[in-house]
């Protein structure tokens, strides 16, 4: 039996469950990896040499050196693991979460600081306008 | 005896940390945010309890994907603040107390609850943050601290039911300690918050208030909700507020509310704070 998934309706949303671990485990611990200081400077002086060292796929080799989020977050990367790359570039944050969203960096801010996206209509997939 | 005295619940957002360690927390901008725990300073100092058992989980900084216990508690004499990539947090070590903590694993392991037992481990935000946030900027942190670890980055985190259950299961084990110790419950995380996909930013502030209406006497109604409606309501990382039944299971069946705070947004997140005392 496959996994029950009564979360998969929610728009915009990626649950980090177990297929997703499975298939992002490396890239995870790449990303971990990321937490000393030593490794962050291998790492921006060769990205793919320093990624080579962890059997991730191409694609996510790809959307790694895109800084390409949403593709990431698909391929199994969670979101803690993966701000570990940003955080060492000095991007907050928020400002790495609206890069996952279809707005610019200053209008999902801006949306925060008016009380953030209302759940109406972002409960269920086809359910808004 | 020991006796659980109060419980807290309240976020514990990474940036709040930040903004007490470069003292920016009497700013125009953050006084709002901060003033909501003017009361809890005051009242913990009168209180000034002597160990409590903090809930929290880790996120990807003192652990990572080699191990993930569902929940654990730590036995250890000390913590030391994780490195979440930016420098570990300028607060002082974590005392432990590792007889009580012992004490709590091995009651509730036979209450049926299968802990982890971590004798060494750094501890992140989720910790720290609800430290500074009550006790400020002391030399030294006024009480011992039992961690009570529970995943919540990895679906499925543990249901509301077993959280509130645990919590039950931790004043069953500390009403039988010895030792004449005046303990806090502290839950956190949460509340509304989502960091990912498109959907990223959502708040719900209605379903957070009736959350925090409830947890005072309908405990039982919010255990029942399942990880799925805590994430299509409040987002992917709102689903840590489930930590907070954990608090509230152990503090019995009767509790006063005496004070509350929610703010909307910390960065991406919905801020929640609430303070309850047992009553018997
Ligand atoms: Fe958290």
């Amino acid at each position: 039996m496959a996994l029950e998934k009564p979360y998969q309706d929610i728009p915009g949303t990626t649950v980090f469950d177990g297929d997703m671990a499975r298939i992002g485990f490396h890239l995870n611990q790449f990303c971990m990896s990321l937490q000393s200081e030593e490794n962050r400077k291998a790492f921006f002086a060769d990205e793919r040499g320093y990624m080579s060292k962890w059997p991730m796929s191409e694609e996510q080799i790809q959307a790694v050196l895109e800084r390409d989020l949403n593709r990431l977050l698909a391929l199994g990367g969670n979101i803690y693991y993966l701000v570990k790359i940003t955080m060492a570039e000095g991007m907050s944050v928020a400002a790495a979460v609206s890069t996952m969203t279809d707005m610019s960096t200053e209008e999902y801010m801006d949306m925060m600081k008016k009380g953030g996206r209302s759940p109406e209509g972002n409960r269920y997939i086809g359910e808004s306008e | 005896m020991a006796k659980i005295t109060a419980g807290v619940g309240t976020s514990h957002v990474p940036l709040l940390g930040r903004i007490i360690d470069i003292n920016q927390t009497d700013t125009e901008e953050w006084r709002p945010v901060f003033s909501g725990y003017d009361f809890t300073r005051q009242w913990i100092a009168n209180e000034k309890p002597d160990v409590v058992v903090l809930v929290y989980n880790d996120h990807a900084n003192a652990f990572d994907m080699k191990m993930i216990p569902t929940f654990a508690i730590g036995c250890g004499e000390s913590y030391h603040p994780a490195d979440e990539g930016y420098g570990a947090r300028p607060v002082p070590p974590v005392k432990g107390d590792a007889e009580l903590s012992w004490h709590i694993a091995q009651s509730v392991i036979q209450q049926g609850f299968d802990l982890t037992i971590i004798n060494e481990m750094e501890v992140d935000h989720g910790l720290t943050v609800p430290m500074s946030l009550m006790f400020g900027q002391p030399e030294a942190w006024p009480c011992k601290v039992v961690p009570i670890m529970v995943n919540t980055v990895v679906y499925p985190a543990p249901s509301g039911e077993r959280c509130l259950a645990l919590g039950k299961a931790i004043r069953k084990a500390i009403e039988s300690y010895d030792g004449d110790l005046n303990i806090q419950v502290w839950g956190t995380g949460g509340m509304s918050h989502q960091l990912l996909g498109a959907r990223a930013g959502i708040i719900n502030r209605e379903w957070d208030t009736a959350f925090l209406d409830k947890l005072s006497d309908k405990q039982e109604e919010l255990a029942k909700i399942p990880q799925t409606e805590y994430i299509r309501e409040t987002g992917t990382e709102g689903s840590e507020t489930v930590m907070w039944l954990i608090m509230r299971g152990a503090l019995g069946d009767n509790v006063k509310e005496i004070h509350r705070h929610y703010h909307v947004p910390i960065s991406n997140t919905a801020l929640g704070h609430i303070v309850f005392e047992t009553k018997d």
